[in-house]
């Protein structure tokens, strides 16, 4: 790893300053995924300002719905009594992400800063217009099993690697960040990018801004189902997920947030699928129709036509086992 | 921490904070500054050599001197010694590198050893007393939790750390909670028995 300077940042504000004063910094929370890209030579920023200090680690319930701030580890979160009762989807997510060890270190601010998993971005002898803009894509020729089937681009094919962001994209989540200039709220589908001609650019950050906490709209919904299909049954980064809340009454599914992971640059909000299935009673048919419609205009490579039937039959089983 | 040590990483020479020699002395046993207000940004601009570490580590407390860059997987094997926790995939992988932080289990190979500043670690060779082993030692050893071993300090580790999260009430739960601690032996049968066998014990660990 290619050495660096290692500041404390003493509150947002003087961590976005510091940011912006030195083009080559970055934040630095739990590390979990920007140690390991240090250390394969992908990124080498020249400091790093240290944000563990702020006090940013509080979970509360207000009128409006609950706030979590950007530095409470994945595992707090997980296992927070009102997240497990009032937000079930947002919990299954948190936990069907990495390893026990890594949620401990891992904050729910890096969980959204993470970068793609796909494997030309980390082989550093491949052509990768995400980690060297302009060098070409390696994966749209190449083994593309994990990738894009939904708003890639020619230049960039990889999937967002998150399952708490599927979640938090069907929740309706808010990220709150801070900057020298003060404070703004980001809707969470406007956050993440597809990747167009700039695949480098992963989110709509402006350079300092610092994610400060995710807000989330009081929970009406009273079913709810993460699904995430891997090649292992724990531990692996979804092939395809699908995140479900469902409010039902008697039968009938009155409103739907719906998302899927593994599918696009960005948690892959479902609106349409939504609006299909608000108003009508469970039934496999609407399930199967609801399906259909998520995979439409689906554009897959060489190597990832499965994920059509996968995401289709993967829909149906998370509205089941949502409903049942 | 002088000039001199550009000669050390001549790559760094085109790093602006080396322009800037004014701050690079005096800082050799600052604790890790605080960023403050811009205008004090330039003083800042100055650290780059190994910065003072306290750490209790297995009940002792460390007063270490550390580049940044060193992992704390790193500092235990090669600085000091503790070779008990093992460097697996040093990717966040494996689980070989498990240690505890303030009681909690986490990677070692993803932490960078500043980052634990005052905290208090635990490795492998802080769970015996004297020569009496701890109950997860003990039930490893009964059910047979290994082949060649190398996973194990980690594996035991994270077993503890399961236990005490309160996600070991079933062998389902165990498996799904123990999943960041691969073996390639496949000795996880054995490893599920002896963490059941622990938890069932109720001992606090």
């Amino acid at each position: 790893m290619i050495n660096f300077e290692y500041v404390k940042a003493n509150s947002a504000k003087a961590a976005s300053e510091a940011r912006i004063k030195n083009g080559a910094s970055q934040f630095i929370a739990g590390g979990t995924n920007l140690v390991d890209l240090m250390k394969k030579g992908i990124t080498a920023p020249e400091r790093l300002i240290d944000i563990n200090a702020l006090p940013l680690k509080e979970i509360s319930l207000t009128a409006k719905g609950l706030s979590i701030g950007a530095l409470v580890p994945n595992s707090v979160a997980a296992d927070h009594e009102t997240v497990k009762t009032k937000y079930p989807l947002l919990a299954m997510a948190l936990n069907a992400g990495a390893s026990a060890q890594l949620r401990n270190m891992a904050t729910v601010g890096g969980n959204i800063m993470q970068r793609t998993r796909c494997s030309y971005f980390y082989d550093t002898t491949m052509p990768c217009n995400k980690r060297n803009p302009g060098t070409g894509c390696s994966a749209v020729e190449g083994y593309n099993r994990m990738h894009a089937i939904f708003g890639a681009s020619e230049q960039c094919i990889a999937v967002h690697p998150s399952d708490m962001c599927v979640a938090l994209a069907a929740l309706n989540a808010t990220v709150q960040v801070s900057g020298t200039k003060g404070t703004r709220k980001i809707p969470f589908a406007d956050f993440h990018r597809l990747p167009g001609d700039t695949p480098q650019l992963d989110n709509n950050l402006q350079v300092g801004e610092l994610i400060t906490a995710v807000s989330i709209p009081t929970n009406t919904f009273n079913k709810a189902y993460y699904l995430k299909v891997r090649d292992r049954l724990s531990y692996a980064f979804a092939l395809v997920s699908v995140a479900v809340a469902l409010d039902v009454k008697d039968g009938m599914i009155r409103s739907a947030a719906m998302a899927m992971g593994g599918v696009a640059h960005k948690p892959w909000r479902l609106f349409e699928v939504e609006k299909l299935v608000s108003g009508k009673p469970i039934s496999k048919e609407l399930f199967t129709e609801a399906a259909a419609m998520a995979m439409t205009g689906a554009k897959t490579y060489t190597h990832n036509q499965y994920k059509i039937k996968l995401g289709k039959a993967a829909i149906i089983e998370a509205l089941t086992k949502a409903t049942s | 921490m002088h000039m001199e040590e550009q000669h050390h990483c001549p790559q760094e020479s085109r790093r602006s904070f080396l322009k800037q020699s004014t701050a690079l002395a005096a800082l050799a046993t600052a604790s890790p500054l605080l960023v403050k207000a811009a205008e004090n940004e330039e003083k800042i601009n100055a650290y780059f050599e190994k910065l003072p570490l306290q750490l209790e580590i297995n009940g002792q407390l460390q007063n270490l001197m550390v580049e940044p860059r060193v992992t704390l997987l790193d500092l235990l094997r090669e600085q000091l010694g503790l070779t008990g926790t093992k460097k697996g995939c040093d990717h966040g992988q494996c689980g070989c590198c498990t240690v505890h932080v303030d009681g909690k289990r986490i990677n070692s190979c993803l932490s960078l050893a500043v980052m634990n500043q005052g905290k208090k670690i635990t490795t492998i060779e802080g769970l015996a007393n004297g020569e009496q082993l701890h109950p997860m030692q003990e039930a490893f050893m009964k059910h047979d939790g290994f082949q060649c071993g190398y996973c194990t300090p980690g594996q035991i580790m994270s077993a503890i750390g399961c236990i005490r999260e309160g996600h070991a009430s079933s062998a389902e739960d165990i498996r799904e909670y123990m999943s960041g601690n691969i073996c390639r032996c496949g000795a996880y049968p054995n490893i599920v028995d002896a963490i059941m066998e622990v938890k069932q014990g109720g001992q606090k660990l």
